[in-house]
């Protein structure tokens, strides 16, 4: 399915990139991050296991189990810091 | 609930405004109360910049967020208070883009009839926003610009009213 995925403040900085029009495979928010780490270099740094990256699926929240739904707008950024 | 209660609850006032100019906290109290006779209680936090954080000093402060999503997460959060506390009204404002120490960042106001109720929203409300809402905090230091850490602080703040966070 075809979905719009976004990267804000470290995540945007380290990839160079705010937003990407990708076509997935994946069943889950989690999926979709480890399809995006496959991609090596950069993601497979940024995006890795183990460092803290937090999800929304249109503009909520999302954890690894979140089912993806088709033409979403997925986000990927680093625990928030407002306030 | 007796029927002056139902009235004011009936009037309640919710609103939240995302942006990069100052506010002023006497006008956003005074629409908070404005016309709502039953209001008691007014409880506001402001937070600013400091100009200074992890032992280094803090030149200028850079705020990202997530246009649309927090909004979303903002009101969301609102709905919750407005569910949890007796409260008549609340208003969140957070500014966004370049700030400097001792500026404005954020204001969280809530009115009650009594001021328990807007003590206990205010901070569920802050503690809330720390760790759920998409705002970035970048901070320039004389060793140059770094993003700032989510603290598991907050995250514990956040779990004192039964939310688990998993931010930090």
């Amino acid at each position: 399915m075809q979905i719009e995925i976004r990267f804000f403040a470290s995540l945007r900085e380290a990839l160079g990139l705010s937003s990407l029009s990708w076509q997935t495979e994946a069943g889950t928010v989690g999926a979709l991050r480890d399809e995006l780490v496959a991609r090596g270099g950069v993601w497979a740094e940024v995006l890795a296991r183990g460092r803290a990256v937090r999800a929304s699926q249109d503009q909520v929240m999302a954890s690894d189990a979140t089912p993806l739904r088709e033409g979403a707008e997925v986000a990927f950024f680093p625990p928030v810091t407002g306030g | 609930m007796s029927a002056p209660e139902a009235a004011a609850s009936a009037q309640r006032r919710a609103s939240v405004s995302i942006r990069h100019e100052d506010f002023d906290l006497s006008a956003e109290v005074a629409a908070l109360r404005e016309g709502i006779p039953a209001v008691g209680a007014v409880c506001a936090f402001v937070g600013t910049v400091r100009d200074r954080n992890e032992g280094a000093s803090v030149a200028t402060m850079e705020l990202e967020h997530y246009p649309g999503m927090t909004e979303k997460a903002i009101e969301a959060m609102m709905e919750q208070a407005f569910a949890r506390f007796d409260i008549l009204g609340a208003r969140v404002v957070h500014r966004v883009g370049l700030l400097q120490p001792q500026d404005q960042i954020v204001l969280v106001a809530v009115s009650s009839m009594h001021r328990g109720e807007s003590f206990q929203a205010c901070e569920f409300l802050m503690d809330y926003l720390k760790t759920q809402a998409p705002f970035w905090k970048k901070e320039v230091t004389p060793e140059g610009a770094r993003w700032v850490d989510a603290r598991v602080s907050d995250d514990a703040a956040l779990s004192r009213w039964g939310i688990a966070s998993g931010n930090a």
